[in-house]
């Protein structure tokens, strides 16, 4: 019997396999209901990336519809979303700020010089403290912020085009339309 | 009205994938001759409906029929015409259509080039290939026909991806394709075996050039995929360890173990289940990259519609394949006898050493790429998993590989005194270990370790290699002797290792080289200003607006001069923006060579004719393309080797024969 039990390790093997597969269908990997949507943005104050002396807190992105976009340069999604941050920076729209999250600052600088700087301003998020309060699993995350600092809306993984037409741009528009 | 009749010859090609998996198959269990005799004309006639129904999508595409959803999706009338019908296998629909359509061609490969084979064996591997086409047509019809109407038609369709059109993405699905669906073949003559319960050297003899192909395709393929990602991206990277590019790499690796454990099981009958074993896992693990790209359950840059019913289809349609062959695998392989005996240490046991390795690699990567899957499904958040991991894992594993590489082609079979081949291998390892440490030093630059071990690495195998061919060319005298062993029997598939080999060496240092050297500069530019760079001078002339067929774009033009101040390349590199989809594109201008490239791809406008420029100097990077080339080059020589030709000319002769004295056995 125990001759013919080593013979079955690769189809035990695949049925694990198959249960995280299955298990993974009903998950969407972009999509995590974040608790923090409708609360107010949690307190932080980090220095900035490109200037250390300076700080970015959560009352900078006060009084205005914001968008917090965070980032790092190990994140390849994240340079795939450049372009659309860029694109949405172009508009004119919203101010956007980053927070560039487990990175090194030389690198972050680096990338910001060489892919263009949608940012208003960053802060940097070296130990992930920051991301962990925001409630971050992964870059790219992005979220949307009212007048009053209340979270409306989390993107989770690359921006794209479509999400920045079908969601986003009108949110941010109504936002801005409500004192 | 050509779609219908594209759709019906879909159909029609399913109900005869239906007579191909089932009554060859029967046939060739109760030895009915006639119903074993049906394979051959199923597998033309289902090859032929799956043709019919390619090409109605093709002519939807090129006569701009945007009443059917797919062509209105991803096709427009503006595209060029090669990107008209690359665009068929643009998106989800179409590729699986295109990849039926390649399975279907395999399967009457088979039967018109194995008319050697017993005719119930060909028969039962046509109808194995016949099961895994049910599958796939099925997942067609049911979840994403490329034939469905929309109505009412719009006027204009939405265009092809402006990733996509490209020549090099217009030929990279296809050869992947071909190399994916190429392993069913291998799998197919595998399962055949393990009906028939006969795995023999036969067996390991038939399925290896069939094997061979395939991964030459697979090769071929990643590297066609990695070089347009190279240029095409615009940011000069060349692998991405993204889930999908994984998807095809783990069949690539198992597909490497393959051909080598083939290759022992055909000399010695050695490694019997492990061979077959490896047979079913290299089509598994295809099977599974397809379900990872389609169903939607990982994140990837290859963003192919997902739909979670399509993913459970292929998951039941995974779950019959690989776990019905795995199932089989259990049932069978304990009564495989074991080949023939060998000492502990020998060419076997390095090959094995080599095989398990690569296994290893496989299973790291698949762990990497369902990392995030799994943290998810048990709760433990989300994390993903990028360069870190991947690089750290081949950075342990690579060495020891490549170790057992070196000494793989000099050792003997069966037997090999350790000490007779540490002599043999003397000079290889001098020469090996004192390149390195040259290299290591900062003698020509400013010294790297990474890159001495890589070069110590390469050399260790090439002149390994020379070793071999010194060994293999002393009993053949004089000039006529080399040549005359060029064409003899087996050389196809000394020679191929040799290059194959030689193709990781090339591959080895262009890694490295890449990653350790590579200067890039981004920089904001006026133009008629200049930059230093990498001993070399940049001038920007400024950019100019230019129209596609397609597309608007800027052109730029910066002239390179090497340190003489003569000029060595003009550049124009291209910022694109698609009518239809209107995403931004960059075209890189490269200055390709055999020593370095020059890259430089357009940032951003800054007012004033000033650009935001992206300089990189890229020393020997061509040295990873050429690598791919060079083993799916060996692998083709290995694979048209004369002993499979010659074994098949007297045979073909004798087949008819055979089939005559089964048939009258029957009927008496």
């Amino acid at each position: 019997m125990t001759r013919y039990l080593r013979y079955l390790v690769p189809l035990a093997i695949f049925f694990i396999l198959v249960a995280f597969l299955y298990r993974g269908l009903s998950l969407d990997p972009k999509r995590v209901p974040s608790p923090l949507v409708g609360k107010p943005m949690p307190e932080f104050s980090l220095p900035r990336l490109q200037d250390p002396a300076a700080t970015l807190s959560d009352s900078d992105l006060k009084g205005k519809v914001s968008v917090l976009n965070i980032w790092a340069t190990w994140c390849v999604s994240c340079r795939a979303e450049h372009e659309v941050l860029l694109q949405l920076a172009n508009t004119g729209l919203v101010d956007i700020y980053g927070l560039n999250y487990k990175d090194e600052r030389a690198k972050a600088q680096q990338w910001l010089r060489q892919l263009g700087d949608p940012y208003l301003a960053n802060a940097f998020d070296a130990d992930g403290r920051t991301g962990i309060d925001w409630g971050v699993y992964g870059a790219p995350e992005t979220f949307i912020m009212d007048k009053q600092g209340m979270i409306r809306h989390k993107h989770i993984g690359p921006l794209t085009v479509d999400a920045l037409n079908s969601t986003i741009l009108p949110l941010i528009a109504e936002l801005q339309a409500t004192p | 009205m050509i779609p219908e009749l594209g759709n019906f010859a879909l159909i029609l090609a399913l109900c005869l994938a239906v007579v191909l998996a089932t009554v060859p198959m029967i046939g060739s269990l109760n030895n009915t001759p006639g119903w074993v005799a049906l394979a051959r004309p199923a597998a033309l006639g289902q090859f032929t409906f799956l043709l019919i129904s390619f090409a109605c999508l093709v002519n939807a595409f090129l006569s701009n029929d945007f009443s059917v959803l797919y062509v209105a999706q991803n096709g427009n009338s503006q595209l060029p015409v090669i990107y008209k019908v690359s665009a068929v296998w643009g998106a989800h629909e179409g590729s699986l259509l295109l990849w039926a359509l390649i399975l279907g061609t395999w399967t009457v490969a088979v039967s018109l080039f194995s008319r050697k084979l017993p005719a119930e064996v060909l028969a039962r591997v046509l109808s194995v290939m016949g099961m895994v086409s049910i599958g796939f047509i099925s997942f067609m019809l049911f979840t994403s026909n490329p034939f469905d109407r929309i109505f009412p038609a719009p006027l204009e369709g939405g265009d092809l991806n402006p990733l996509l059109q490209d020549f090099g993405l217009a030929v990279h699905p296809p050869m992947l394709y071909m190399g994916y669906v190429g392993l069913s073949v291998a799998f197919s003559f595998a399962i055949a075996a393990l009906i028939g319960g006969k795995l023999d050297a036969a067996w390991a003899r038939w399925s290896r050039p069939w094997t061979l192909i395939a991964w030459v395709f697979l090769t071929i393929g990643i590297t066609l995929g990695s070089w347009w990602a190279y240029y095409e991206l615009g940011w000069g990277g060349w692998w991405f360890w993204d889930p999908v590019e994984n998807a095809s790499f783990m069949p690539w690796l198992v597909a490497t173990a393959l051909i080598h454990s083939l290759a022992v099981t055909e000399k010695r009958g050695a490694f019997k289940r492990w061979t077959v074993l490896l047979a079913l896992l290299a089509f598994s693990l295809s099977l599974l990259g397809t379900f990872l790209v389609r169903s939607g359950v990982l994140t990837s840059v290859h963003s192919f519609a997902a739909d979670p019913e399509r993913g459970l289809f292929i998951l039941v349609f995974l779950c019959i394949v690989i776990g019905g062959s795995l199932m089989l695998y259990a049932w069978r392989a304990p009564d495989v006898t074991s080949g023939g005996k060998f000492d502990l240490f020998c060419r076997e046991t390095l090959l094995l050493g080599n095989n398990v390795l690569l296994v290893v690699i496989t299973a790291f990567v698949l762990l990497g790429t369902l990392a995030p899957l799994i943290y998810d499904a048990m709760g433990w958040g989300k994390i993903s998993v990028g360069f870190p991991w991947f690089t750290a894992m081949f950075v342990i594993f690579t060495p020891f590989l490549v170790f057992l590489m070196g000494m793989g082609p000099l050792a003997r079979w069966k037997k090999q005194d350790p000490a007779d081949l540490a002599r043999q291998l003397r000079i290889a390892l001098l020469v090996s270990i004192g390149g390195g440490v040259l290299l290591a030093l900062p003698l020509f630059h400013k010294g790297s370790v990474s890159m001495g071990l890589a070069v110590a690495l390469s050399l260790w195998v090439v002149s390994s290699l020379l070793l071999s061919l010194r060994q293999r060319f002393r009993y053949r005298k004089g000039l006529s002797g080399v040549l005359k062993d060029f064409g003899a029997r087996g050389s196809g598939s000394y020679y191929g290792m040799l290059i194959a080999h030689l193709g990781i060496a090339f591959f080895i240092i262009g890694i490295t080289s890449v990653t350790q050297f590579d200067v890039e500069q981004d920089i904001r530019m006026s133009p008629g200003q200049t930059v230093d760079l990498a001993g070399h001078t940049f001038r920007f002339e400024g950019a100019k607006a230019v129209r596609g067929p397609n597309y608007r774009a800027d052109q730029g033009t910066i002239r390179v001069f090497n340190a003489d101040g003569k000029e060595v390349a003009v550049l124009s590199p291209e910022k694109r923006t698609y009518t239809v989809q209107t995403r931004p594109m960059t075209e890189a201008g490269i200055d390709a060579g055999f020593l370095r490239d020059i890259y430089v791809s357009l940032g951003e406008t800054l007012g004033n004719g000033d650009w935001s420029l992206r300089l990189y100097y890229k020393p020997l990077v061509r040295w990873i393309w050429l690598g791919g080339i060079l083993m799916g080059f060996g692998g083709l020589l290995a694979a048209v080797d004369r002993r499979y030709r010659m074994a098949s000319r007297p045979e073909t002769v004798a087949a008819p024969a055979a089939a005559e004295r089964l048939a009258t056995q029957s009927r008496s």
